[in-house]
Order: structure tokens, then sequence, then C-alpha cells
């Protein structure tokens, strides 16, 4: 018994350090080096300033001129994140989706009239998961693709461009999900036909 | 959903291309033979030994001594742990200047990785500093995940040997599994997951303008090296409160295949070791088609669940259809880049195993889908399971159905050529039997009570008591996922732990659940390994059932679910099967 306490402290203090102090402070610097970009989280920036991360969404509402992002239950915390815990069977999910449903129609329809309830793609009105998804699908955003051109003064065929310059495809074409990058993309607007 | 399946179909097909040779090394490493990787981590396990003051060769242990050197270590780990979540006010490597939660949280936390369930009420970037992520929870990661795989290669031991009492050296098996396994892939895994853009710095908060004129803090940390051995250990712990949905987490469709790979490799690995260590690489391959049928039922289940959507969805007028250039289903809670087939991939995968990581919400999962991680659960993670866990359970399991299916031809029971006697199969039905009963109390207790219903997130309805039924499933089961909603932690001004108070009777009642039904069972386990090593091998003969053969998978299979239906389709009946059956919404 003596004998497992005092190689049981041993161990105690010799893998802490070891496993908790060394292997990730060794993984850091390497990193740090290796792929400073990516570590410390794949920033964007315009002119110098950074204004996000290529992996993190961000809350466009109440802006016409740039894609949405998904609904997200955290107001797109990055340092404070939670699902949204809607269950399948709640009143709640009703009453979220169809408040989300109406929303997205009520501002994508204008631009495209023939828009209805059918064609909506459900990451448009569904909330994500992280609550900072940076993607939305490709209908999702071949459907908002009439309203930003309509009010970017562009052609829809170069929205559409623009749409597929910034989608993300599968890994070798078959991991993953194909996904608009909404922050690459409205950055990529905001070069092509910047606002006034 | 064709190429969601052909997604799953090479996610299959790679999982059992790998069986082997991760079964050949684990192998080779357990039986002291010299792998790829000796020469350099040979100095380094010699130089461990040296500081630990233990010489493995020359100290065989018998099982009640394995056990105490098991329980000291863990013991004493328990305390260092809670130790580092009560001091973080102290501490380095705190740029946002985090102080300690509660005391009944740190409880819950510290009991939670320590047995390798990862069970979070906690928000780690809300809560957690940078050194006790590391230097605490990170370092749990590896030796819980070491300590199931030492138990269960001791039951090999036991399983096999010829005569005496031994079963192995547990420091030996801890430090060998550690250096020659869990640690080379971890520090391949972290560099490689970086270069893909998980995070990994130890700088502060970046505070960003966005560029629709608002501001978004993006929380920063450490999180590759946390993250790999999060999944490689089948911990699940996440750096995030999201867990693996986040995208500093698991930014792609890449990362998060060799993610769920990372999660699997090592308990189907092990099925293989585990044939070449007891000399028929059938009896391994048996135990894993056992595992794979059930896992794959499983997978089948949740995607075309998820694929349908869920009544809330189909009330609000919403199609949930696929569309050009959209997968339609049940998104709710989900990533757009995993899709409906990855996170249902992930669903099971993380269920079978008791890693309990997630990249969607389990409590936005439809009905059906939702039923899947209660069945696997129920199952007592015996589907590949836990790093070594998964194993050691399902031997138990087969030691059961050599003893029914013994009983059924009239013959004494014997498995590989050591009989099955009164004394092991008390043992077994122990094991067996100690998690369902621990969750079905703790659930009853906590469903029955006014404390309980403190924790709830949905109400007094099927999903409120999914939640609690999950929960205590989940802690027992040493899985650590979760119907998220359900709460022993109120953080009123996250990030930061400012006014934050723990839920004492969930933080406690969950903390004593997971030590439970996590130290309980081990003790059963290696007094089995202790039983069956001092037996005399007879060898087979024309009555000896045979364990390496369909039949013997059918009904190992069979009970399995026999056990597992027995013990819990009441209590899942009234949580997500209700909700799969009905378009009612409460």
């Amino acid at each position: 018994m003596r004998r497992d306490l005092t190689t049981g402290l041993l161990a105690v203090v010799v893998l802490t350090a070891f496993l908790g102090l060394v292997y990730p402070l060794a993984i850091t610097g390497v990193a740090q080096v290796v792929f400073p970009g990516q570590a410390n989280g794949s920033k964007l920036s315009v002119n110098g300033m950074v204004v996000g991360s290529s992996l993190i969404g961000q809350d466009f509402k109440g802006k016409r001129a740039y894609f949405q992002s998904r609904p997200s239950a955290t107001e797109y915390s990055g340092d404070a994140t939670f699902f949204g815990n809607v269950g399948p069977n709640s009143v709640e999910g009703r009453e979220e989706a169809r408040e989300n449903l109406a929303a997205y129609l009520k501002l994508e329809k204008p631009y495209d009239r023939a828009l209805s309830r059918e064609d909506v793609p459900v990451d448009a009105v569904t909330q994500s998961a992280s609550g900072v998804d940076p993607q939305i699908s490709e209908a999702n955003a071949r459907i908002q693709a009439h309203r930003i051109a309509a009010v970017r003064h562009l052609s829809l065929g170069k929205v559409e461009d623009l749409i597929a310059a910034n989608t993300d495809g599968r890994f070798i074409g078959l991991l993953g999900e194909p996904g608009v990058n909404v922050l690459e993309l409205n950055l990529a607007l905001d070069r092509e036909a910047p606002l006034r | 959903m064709a190429q969601g399946w052909l997604q799953i179909a090479v996610f299959i097909v790679v999982l059992i291309a790998l069986t082997k040779p991760a079964g050949v090394y684990m192998a080779r490493v357990f039986t002291n033979q010299r792998v790829f990787l000796s020469p350099v981590v040979g100095p380094v396990e010699r130089l461990a030994y040296r500081a630990l003051r233990v010489r493995p060769a020359a100290e065989g242990q018998d099982w009640k001594a394995y056990a105490r050197s098991l329980i000291v270590f863990s013991l004493l780990f328990w305390i260092a742990l809670y130790l580092i979540l009560r001091t973080q006010g102290i501490q380095p490597f705190n740029p946002q200047g985090l102080h300690s939660g509660p005391w009944d949280l740190s409880f819950n936390t510290t009991s939670s990785f320590v047995t390798n369930t990862n069970w979070q009420y906690y928000g780690g970037e809300t809560t957690l500093t940078y050194f006790a992520q590391m230097a605490g929870l990170a370092v749990q990661n590896f030796v819980s995940a070491a300590v199931g795989i030492a138990v269960v290669v001791a039951l090999i031991r036991g399983i096999v040997a010829r005569s005496g009492r031994e079963i192995g050296n547990f420091w030996a098996d801890l430090i060998r599994t550690v250096l020659y396994v869990l640690l080379p892939v971890s520090v391949l895994g972290a560099l490689f997951l970086v270069s893909q853009g998980v995070i990994q710095n130890l700088g502060g908060y970046t505070v960003i303008h966005t560029l629709a004129g608002g501001t978004q803090t993006l929380a920063q940390g450490p999180v590759a090296s946390q993250e790999v051995i999060k999944e490689l250990g089948t911990n699940g712990g996440g750096f995030f409160n999201v867990n693996s949905a986040m995208p500093f987490e698991n930014p792609s469709g890449l990362t998060n295949f060799f993610e769920l790979l990372l999660i699997l490799v090592t308990p189907a690995g092990l099925t293989y070791t585990y044939g070449r260590m007891v000399g028929s690489q059938r009896q391994g391959w048996a135990i894993f088609s056992a595992m794979f049928v059930l896992f794959v039922a499983g997978v089948i289940v949740v995607y075309m669940a998820e694929q349908h959507g869920t009544p809330a969805q189909h009330a609000a007028g919403l199609h949930t259809h696929a569309l050009d250039g959209s997968t339609g289903g049940n998104l709710e809670g989900k990533e757009q880049r995993f899709g409906i087939a990855n996170s249902s991939l992930w669903t099971a995968v993380t269920t079978v195993t008791s890693c309990g990581a997630v990249n969607a919400a389990f409590e936005s999962l439809s009905g059906l889908g939702g039923a899947v991680p209660f069945v696997n659960l129920g199952f007592s993670e015996v589907v590949f399971g836990g790093v070594g866990a998964g194993l050691y359970s399902m031997l138990l399991y087969v030691i059961l159905a050599v003893f029914i299916g013994g009983l059924m031809v009239g013959r004494t029971p014997e498995y590989l050529g050591k009989k099955i006697q009164a004394r092991e199969i008390k043992l077994v039905s122990l094991g067996v039997l100690f998690t369902p009963l621990t969750v079905l109390l703790s659930a009853g207790v906590a469903s029955a009570t006014a404390l309980g219903k403190r924790s709830l997130y949905a109400g007094v309805n099927p999903q409120g008591f999914s939640e609690t039924l999950y929960a205590y499933l989940s802690q027992a089961n040493n899985n650590g996922s979760a119907w998220a909603g359900y709460t022993g932690f109120i953080q009123p001004h996250a990030p930061g732990n400012a006014g934050a108070y723990g839920l004492s009777f969930a933080d406690l009642l969950g903390g004593a659940v997971m030590v439970g039904a996590r130290f309980v069972p081990i003790l059963f386990v290696l007094a089995v390994a202790g039983a069956l090593a001092g037996k005399r091998v007879s060898p087979a003969g024309l009555g000896t059932m045979r364990t390496d053969n369909p039949t013997f998978v059918f009904l190992l299979v069979g009970v399995v679910i026999l056990v597992g239906a027995l013990t819990f389709f009441p209590a899942i009946l009234l949580g997500p099967i209700v909700q799969s059956l009905t378009t009612r919404l409460f």
C-alpha cells in the first residue's frame, strides 16, 4: 500500500508535467512556427484590420447587402457557445421554425418572386449546432443571390460566380457536405461591389 | 442520401482496414515486444520506470495488487485534479483571469474526467483556464484511457495464463499504453488538426469588429493537443461547450472523418489485439463482428430518422426533403459542413464507444434518431465501447453467453479451454448488472424528486424525461454525451464564473454515479481475471462449444440485446420512443 502511494504520487507529478505541460506546450510551439495562421484562428483581415475568422460565422441580420448566416441560438457568440436544445416534438421548435421561415420569405421573396415555402432549404431556418456555423447550403446562397444582385447592382450571374468561388466542396469530392462560407463571400462582395 | 451512404461506407471500410494493423501493434506493445517506435520511446520508458521506482519485469502483480495500484493511482489523481480545478485564480496560462467555479461542479468534473466520462456540466471556454484544461483535464484524457486499456490487457492475460496468479504490472501497462499508443498518435494527430484549422495557442480571446458593424469575441486556447486525445482516448470532453460542433475543434469534413477514426480505431483494434493474444484471430473477429452488427444497425436508424425531419419542423410548414444544393433533413442543431450523414454517423460512433464527444446537438435529434444513443448506452457500452472498457465489458458478456450457451447444450461451459464456474458467473453477473442498476436507481431518484427537476430544461414531459434518463445513462456508462439542456451549473454572467453556482444534487449524484459505475465493474473484471488466471486449460474436444463462429456471434448479440432491452426498454419507451411514435407537440 505504501509503495503504491509513493509510486502513485510520483506518477501524478511526472505524468502531469509531461502530458499536461511538455506535450501541449511543445505542440503549441511547433504549431505557432509551422501553421501560425491556422493555430491562431484562421483570421481574415481587411486593410490590416482583423474582421473575423474564416471558420466562425458572423451576424448579418438586418444587413440587406450581405448574405445571411444560419440562425443562431447564441447570437453568434464566439466565446460562450451552447446548443439551442430545441426538442423534436417541442412547441418551441415549431414556433422557431415558423418564425424563421416567415422572416426568410419576407426578406427574400421581394427579390425572387417565384420563391415558395417548398424551396426554402432547411439550413436557412434551423439553428446550427455551434451557433457560429460559418457556412450555408448552396441552395440557400442561390436564393439569397437574387437579393444581393439587386441591392448591389450586380448581375445574378456575377453573384453566382462569387458564390461558387467561396464554396468549400467535399474533401476529395467525398467527405463532408459542400457549404458556402458566408463571411468570405461577403468580403468578396465588398471587394467586387463596395458599399458606398 | 446516396452520397451520405457512400461516406458512411467509406468510413466503415477504412475502419476495418485499420483494425488489423492497430491490433497487431498494440498486441506487440502489451506483450513487451519490439515495435518500430522502440528506439525512440524505449529510453523514455526506462526513464519513466526509474522516476516511478518500479521494476516491471521483476514485479508481476496478482489481481488484488493490480487493483490496489489502479485504485490508489486513480484516487491520487482525483485529488490532484480537484485541487487544480479549485485553484484557478492563481494559475498561469489564464489570460481571461478566470476564477474557480463552484465546488460541487468541481466534484462532478473531477469525477467525470478521472472516470473517462467527460460529462460536462461546465462550458470549457467560459469556465476553465488553459492550465486547467492542459494540466488537469487533458492529462486525465491520457491516463483514464490508459487505465481502461490496462484493465482489458490484464483480463486477457488472465484468460490466457497457463499457470500462476499474475496478470501483469499496472504501472508498466499504464506507462506503455501512454508512451507507445496514445502519445505518438496524439502528437501527429494534433499537428494534423492544426494544419486543418484547429487552433493551438495560449493567447487571450480576440475581440474583432465584424463586417456588419458589431463586435464578436473569439475564444482561443490550446485546442488541438486536447482535441486529439479527447477522441483517441474515447474521452469526449470538449475544449468548447459545443464540443466538436465548434469549427475551432472540428473545421471540415476531413477533420470530422479523421476524428471519427480516432474514436474507433483503438476499440476496434483491441479486438484484433485480443485475438492475437489469445492465439486465435477468429476469436477476435467474432467479437468484432458482434460489435460491428450492432454498430451498423444504429448508424442506419439514425441516418434515416434524421433525414426525415421532426414533427415540430413539419408542423411549422417546413419542407425537409433534399433540394438541389441542400441535404434536407433535420438540420436543427447540426452544422452545414457535416450535414445529416456525418452528424448521424458521429452520433452512432460516439455512443457505441464511450467517447461522448458530439458534433451535433443530441437534444435536437428526432425521436427515433435520439433513441439510438439511448439503446447504445443501454447496451452498457460493449459495442466497441470505451478504450479498453468496451472490450472488457464485452468479455463479461462473452462469458455470460458461453454460460447460457453451455446450459442450452447441457455441458459444462468453458471459454478458451477454461471452465466457467460458479465464482466466475457470480462476478460476471455483478459486473454486468452494476451499471444498469446504477442508471435506473439514479435516474429514478432524479425523475421523482423536486431536486432532480431543477436540472430540467424541456420541462416535465417526454423530452424532459429523456434529459434525465440520458444524463444518468451517460454518466454511469462513462460516455459523457448529453441531452444538453439538462444542467448542474448555473452561470449567469458567462464567460466567467462570477455569480455562478452548481446544482448540488445533480453534481454530487452524477459524480458519485460516474465513480461507482467505473471502478466497481473494474474490480469485478480484475477479479474475473484473477479467477481465470489460476485455472488449468483443458483441451478442446468434440463437445466444446465453439466461440469463434457465426452461431456464437448470433448468441452474443442476442445476450447483449436481451440484457439491455430487458433492463431499459420500459424506460426508453417513456422518452424517445414516445416522441418517435407521435406527431403531437408538447
